[in-house]
């Protein structure tokens, strides 16, 4: 069989399964509705929050982009498991303990206040708009892929399809599908990966052939180790040490940071601590989900590895010159007809080349590395098909999870709860899916018309994060005297300075988006650990000449801040 | 009020505060330190094959992430016991 035969075969059997579990799972536990994860086991509990984090964002983009930019990309390897330790420690078992809803929910009981509530639900709002922009970009490129079109057309249909999806609805609130797509996507991941690993260094775990020795194809050892290697060829190429990266050293902190606090805030990760059945679980929760993730995450810098020595490797031939056009592998013709490769002959010598600087005649976009990686290794057709599978469900699961919270903050936070108290449940329900769709319009919108890489999109959503909604729920815990005026100014201002500076240099001034002009020369997508600072700043000066916080709520933060006397989990 | 005593509430919360910090310092040492400021220092020294300093920054400070999570977990269930609040 094909790889297109094969790739609707799997896709459809795998989308049979989702549908199947959510079908039965929702018929059976009707009576236990409202204790959503109340029967569900810790570890599951934690493969759920796995899956529905990593996105199109994780699965597809970033390989490519460490894959691209070698130390630069451990940013994203970093921030986006570090954020865990901070949810697990500072900030789950305090919210399991509050026991309300949403972030919101916290926020505006802690500060007593409906206009600190509409100040997150606003945040969170833009947040998850943010965040999903980034996702419809990846599966644009999955679907342009595998039925051959250009990304655009890709963009289209897979708007579509997310609409479906996320109408159909409830999947979110369903753990087990979660499970499901979990282990889907786990498995299309390692799959190509163990072969990889296996075929140039010999070690079945990527994790370590990704620092061994190369082998030849007989089996034996080279001498060579592969980032030694590595190193080399982006050297001749022009390009920086793959092992020392580009970006200056504070960049890197101030990225990292924005990632990790941006993690720590982000309203669709947090709510998953709200309903599990006791604190305890809420704790051991986010470490089974940093399990699960870091088991993808530690995975992805040795597939970044592998997949560049063997995309320069076939591109240039082993005379490091180049190789026919006529002669080039399948893979790069495939790409060009989405347009995501492009090649131009520029010394009209007829043969493929890439590296840095004038010579080049390549043009590959990052976002494909993943997807490509098992044609460029020439593995088995149903490993490629196995990973556009797995790349969809990771694309498609986190976007309807996006799209359920986009629809309920609009109709149960913002509208229900602030601007029209007396709304009946029919108008609630028809304004959820209005913001659903302008959700999925959005996104395709900036599918179509990317600021930057998927995982650079997605970036910005944890900047945003970091500098607004992250100081307020942990002074909400921490501090017995953080008042209201302090944490909805800090609130304001740091959104309001995060936003400003990205969309200066993101979309008003692009051509001056560079370290020249950055401030400290902090890029915009590490501009939020600095909001951060700026928030909590702004909060403690504010407080310090406002009025004190009342009695209940002083109670209420002593009563968060201790397990005993925890109630019934509620479900969303 | 769950605990005994209003000292017994101060008390458990400093030993939650000072469990809490000392677990954020070696995640801080492992992240923002080996993997991003000392980074070159590390560089200088080879692992499995790895530069120390890149391996921080692409592996190793994830290990420690997880490993960090579950000793808190342990920790924090102790203490919830030892001051008698933990969930029935």
């Amino acid at each position: 069989m094909d790889v297109q035969t094969l790739t609707y075969l799997i896709v459809g059997v795998t989308f049979a399964l989702y549908i199947g579990i959510a079908i039965w799972s929702r018929a059976g536990s009707t009576k236990e509705f409202y204790v959503a994860g109340g029967g569900v086991h810790p570890v599951m509990n934690g493969m759920a929050t796995a899956a529905d984090w990593m996105s199109a964002a994780s699965f597809i983009s970033l390989a490519g982009i460490v894959s691209f930019t070698g130390y630069d990309g451990s940013v994203y390897l970093m921030g986006w498991t570090g954020g865990y330790v901070l949810l697990a420690l500072c900030m789950a078992p305090y919210l399991r303990k509050f026991g309300k809803f949403t972030v919101p929910d916290f926020i505006g009981d802690r500060y007593y206040s409906q206009a600190a509530r509409t100040v997150a639900v606003i945040c969170a709002i833009f947040i998850c708009f943010t965040y999903i922009a980034g996702q419809m970009r990846g599966v644009g490129v999955v679907f342009s892929r595998f039925l051959e079109v250009d990304v655009e057309t890709g963009v289209y249909i897979g708007m579509a399809v997310v609409f479906f999806y996320a109408v159909l609805g409830g999947m979110k609130g369903i753990t087990y599908t979660q499970v499901a797509q979990y282990c889907v996507l786990i498995f299309a991941f390692m799959v190509p990966a163990i072969f990889i690993s296996v075929m140039m260094t010999g070690h079945v775990l990527p994790q370590i052939g990704f620092g061994a020795e190369l082998i030849d194809a007989a089996g034996n050892g080279t001498g060579v180790y592969l980032l030694d290697k590595l190193d080399g060829l982006s050297a001749e190429l022009g390009f920086s040490q793959y092992t020392e990266g580009s970006k200056s050293m504070i960049d890197v902190f101030f990225i990292t940071g924005a990632l990790m606090f941006g993690t720590a805030g982000l309203p669709h990760v947090i709510v998953r601590f709200f309903t599990v059945p006791r604190v305890k679980d809420a704790r051991i929760s986010a470490g089974w989900a940093l399990v699960f993730i870091a088991i993808m995450y530690t995975t992805i810098p040795a597939l970044a590895a592998f997949s560049r020595v063997n995309m320069i490797e076939t591109i240039n031939g082993p005379e490091s010159t180049g190789v026919a056009y006529e002669t080039a592998p399948e893979w790069i013709k495939n790409w060009e007809k989405t347009g995501l490769i492009t090649w131009d002959d520029k010394n009209d010598d007829g043969k493929i080349y890439y590296a840095k600087g004038p010579t080049n005649e390549m043009k590959i976009d990052r976002d494909i590395m993943v997807l490509a990686t098992p044609e460029i290794a020439n593995l088995p057709a149903w490993v490629i098909a196995l990973v556009a599978a797995g790349g969809l469900a990771a694309a498609l699961s986190t976007s309807a999870g996006l799209l359920l919270v986009i629809s309920t903050s609009v109709s149960h936070d913002l509208l229900k709860k602030n601007l029209m108290p007396d709304i009946s449940d029919k108008k609630e329900l028809m304004f959820a899916r209005i913001a659903a769709a302008l959700g999925i319009v959005m996104a395709g919108y900036f599918g179509i018309n990317p600021p930057g890489f998927v995982a650079a999109v997605v970036a910005i959503a944890f900047g945003l994060a970091a500098s607004s909604l992250f100081p307020a729920i942990i002074m909400g815990i921490f501090s017995k005297t953080m008042n209201k005026e302090g944490a909805i100014s800090g609130m304001v201002i740091g959104l309001l300075f995060t936003a400003s500076y990205i969309v200066f240099f993101k979309f008003m001034n692009p051509e001056i988006n560079n370290a020249d002009h950055w401030f400290m020369g902090i890029s915009p997508e590490g501009i939020g650990m600095l909001g951060m600072l700026v928030n909590f700043g702004v909060a403690f000066s504010v407080s310090k000449f406002t009025t004190a916080v009342p009695d209940d709520v002083v109670a209420m933060v002593e009563s968060i801040r201790f397990p005993k006397g925890s109630g019934e989990a509620h479900d969303h | 009020m769950s605990f005994e005593s209003n000292d017994k509430a101060e008390g458990y919360w400093r030993e939650n505060l000072r469990l809490v910090l000392g677990l954020l310092v070696i995640w801080a040492a492992v992240s923002f330190g080996c993997g991003v400021l000392l980074v070159d220092v590390l560089n200088e020294f080879h692992f499995m094959g790895f530069k120390l300093g890149f391996w921080f920054a692409q592996q190793g400070a994830m290990y420690v992430f997880v490993a960090l999570i579950f000793v808190y977990v342990v920790k924090a269930n102790a203490l919830d016991k030892k001051y008698n609040v933990h969930e029935d």
